[in-house]
């Protein structure tokens, strides 16, 4: 290979100091790989049951308007599902790749939480939904483009720019149903009702996200929290909405305890790929 | 620009001038475009305002076939594929609801059309999706009848539909690639992938060859459309392209087109094959296909469902308006 | 029968350095969303770094039937043409 430039002496002081007598097979840290997994589990199935739900709307919108605009969304989270869950993959080290992880795993493995998975509903409850998981996401990943993984930090910084979107769509259906007729409040009020015990659980710090906190994979949730709930205050405003009343916290997605909706979203997403598991699609 | 708001202030022409009518053929004649506010005889306005919403129905109504396996698509890249092609598809039915604007109908007007069953829309659409081959057949004979119909007219004679047929011949490019690389996925599978292949290209064969519609001798107005750039090739010259280009790609799939006359015409260059069952064909038209019902009821649904939402933001803009003057 | 929202006109900027241009309609309740409609009908492949809407109703257009008295006027006009002038080929940078 004469082509190639020689190794100048330069080149190898510095070659030198980097590598402080370090080997090249080092050790892999397996509880860092086990908590990044875990928490690339928790975003890319947020993502993926969420797109799910939301292409569940194509066809069946109040206006063709409104029907492109809910698949662009759902376009956007399978798209982040499908970053989130190959690199997932890749980190479990096991062969698996997205599509495994999406199509071959059952209830108590999914690792989203129970706001997703909430059914459409009519379209304030499908708003509403979208609403309260976009202004968390948009948070999350603002603090997740400074990741230390530097993986996870640039699928966030992409998404952080489609998510800044859901969020302010979302927000300024909120506005115009909950101030638009009296019909339409009483659906507002009625879609935020049903999706408010399930807000807790996105600020839950787990023994998993607390250990993803201390690695610099997860951010502080107090921190997102504050931001979130100022949002919120806004846009109800606007809407001419109160705030839900206080409700128990319905935990347990993140842990697998799901919903009984879980389960009947999957098995239609699931049903080609475990019918005919040699197939390739 | 050109809009429904403004065509109501246009003059109805009732008597069609003659000079007018004359200058207006001359004009197509010499390959021009007519532009919404141009003086246009009132039947090229209603044949023209007929196709358009008939084919901005069709991409509404094609929706749903295809939007019943994007919860059911088996990989997350076929699920991104469909939903971004069945987005088209309303991206489409929007462009097309535009352009047919500009000619004096308004869109609720061609919706409620639609919904009492006075407005047609392709008979394709009427045939149910029972297996995920028929997501690839759809691409493949549904995307590959339609282009060719809608190629042609991207120089029609009437400006906003022209433009939005090139829109539309532009972003379809992919759809009847994805199909047929979905077939070629499943014929290269399984032997159950391989059924459901051939079960596919059999149910939707036939269907597909009534998309271009009645032959030439029960199309009385074919010579009208042709001289008017509405329409750029009769129905069977089309139905014969479509039938020499897709018998190869059959066979290329290894797959048998479900018609025993399918034969090689050296003669003629082209294929040879059986009669379409018109019977099927006008009962379909009547709106008694497989799943008519299913997709008017589906439509009518949406509708009638987001009236509410609809009522909504209006009565918030008039607020907004009503704070704003204040 | 329950209504459809207005219609709005749209025009879009296909990069810097271009003027707006436009490309179609969207029925929508109010500008902010008539600006989202336009952004997912019209942007889904790039087509787009800005976005113009506008109230169809608010759109003023000439006539067609006046078409000779607007436009015909311009037509022998063609001393406003360079090409009108004879300059000598050696004369250079004119």
């Amino acid at each position: 290979m004469p082509s190639l430039p020689p190794i100048r002496p330069e080149d190898e002081e510095v070659a030198l100091k980097t590598r402080p007598g370090g080997a090249f097979d080092a050790p892999v840290d397996e509880e860092h790989r086990a908590t990044l997994f875990e928490m690339l589990l928790r975003l890319g199935d947020d993502s993926l049951i969420l797109g799910q739900r939301l292409g569940e709307w194509c066809g069946h919108a109040p206006s063709v308007e409104v029907d492109l605009s809910l698949a662009n969304i759902a376009l956007d989270l399978i798209g982040q599902a499908t970053h989130f869950l190959n690199l997932a993959g890749e980190i479990e080290g096991r062969g698996r790749d997205g599509d495994a992880l999406a199509f071959h795993r059952d209830v108590l493995d999914f690792r989203n939480c129970l706001l997703v998975e909430q059914p459409n509903g009519d379209f304030a409850q499908t708003m509403a939904r979208q609403l309260l998981f976009s202004a968390w996401q948009k948070r999350l990943f603002d603090q997740l483009a400074a990741s230390s993984d530097e993986r996870v930090a640039a699928i966030a910084a992409k998404a952080v720019k489609e998510v800044a979107y859901h969020e302010e769509l979302a927000a300024e259906w909120v506005i115009r149903l909950g101030d638009g007729t009296d019909e339409s409040r009483a659906r507002m009020a009625d879609g935020l009702d049903w999706m408010w015990r399930f807000v807790p659980e996105l600020f839950e710090l787990d023994e998993a996200a607390a250990d993803a906190n201390g690695r610099g994979l997860w951010p502080d949730v107090d921190l997102l929290r504050t931001g979130y709930d100022a949002r919120l205050q806004t846009v109800l405003a606007e809407a001419t909405l109160d705030a839900p009343k206080p409700q128990r916290p319905i935990l347990g997605g993140r842990r697998g305890h799901h919903s009984e909706h879980l389960g009947h979203l999957i098995a239609v997403m699931q049903f080609l790929p475990r019918t005919y598991p040699d197939a390739v699609w | 620009m050109y809009t429904t708001e403004l065509q109501k202030n246009a003059q109805v022409q009732n008597l069609e001038d003659p000079a007018k009518l004359e200058a207006f053929e001359a004009r197509v004649a010499a390959d021009e475009f007519i532009e919404p506010k141009d003086w246009m005889p009132e039947a090229y306005r209603r044949t023209l305002t007929r196709q358009i919403s008939q084919h901005a129905h069709s991409e509404i109504v094609g929706m749903l076939p295809e939007g019943n396996w994007i919860s059911r698509a088996p990989s997350l890249r076929r699920k991104a594929i469909l939903l971004a092609k069945v987005q088209d598809e309303a991206g489409h039915g929007l462009y097309l609801y535009s352009a047919a604007e500009t000619l004096g109908t308004s869109r609720q007007e061609m919706i409620e059309a639609l919904h009492s069953g006075k407005a047609k829309y392709s008979t394709i659409f009427n045939y149910p999706t029972l297996t995920w081959a028929d997501i690839g057949a759809i691409g493949w004979l549904v995307d590959g009848a339609a282009i060719m119909n809608q190629v042609p007219l991207q120089r029609t004679s009437y400006g906003p539909y022209a433009r939005a047929m090139v829109r539309v011949c532009k972003e379809e490019s992919f759809h009847q690639r994805q199909g047929y690389e979905i077939m070629m996925a499943m014929c290269a599978g399984t032997a159950d992938q391989k059924r459901m292949a051939q079960d596919a290209l059999n149910r939707w064969w036939w269907p597909s060859l009534m998309m271009f519609g009645p032959t030439d001798d029960n199309s009385p107005n074919t010579a009208q459309s042709m001289r008017w750039r509405i329409k750029r090739d009769t129905n069977d010259e089309l139905r014969q392209k479509f039938v020499d280009i897709t018998v190869p790609q059959a066979d290329a799939l290894g797959l048998t087109v479900p018609d025993p006359q399918v034969k090689w015409n050296e003669a003629k260059g082209g294929y040879d094959f059986g009669e379409v069952d018109w019977e099927e064909f006008y009962a379909v038209v009547k709106g008694e296909g497989p799943v008519a019902k299913e997709r008017m009821k589906a439509r009518r649904e949406a509708w009638e469902k987001g009236a509410w939402v609809r009522e909504a933001a209006a009565a918030y803009a008039e607020k907004l308006a009503a704070r704003e003057a204040a | 029968m329950s209504k459809d929202w207005p219609l709005w006109e749209v025009f879009v900027r296909s990069k810097g350095g271009m003027a707006h241009r436009h490309v179609g309609s969207v029925h929508a309740p109010d500008a902010e969303i008539a600006l989202r409609h336009a952004r997912d009908t019209y942007t889904r492949r790039m087509e787009g770094v800005s976005l113009w809407v506008v109230p169809s109703a608010s759109i003023i257009a000439s006539d067609p039937r006046d078409d000779a008295q607007m436009f015909d006027p311009a037509e022998d006009k063609i001393y406003r043409h360079p090409t009108f002038y004879n300059i000598p080929d050696d004369v250079k940078h004119i």
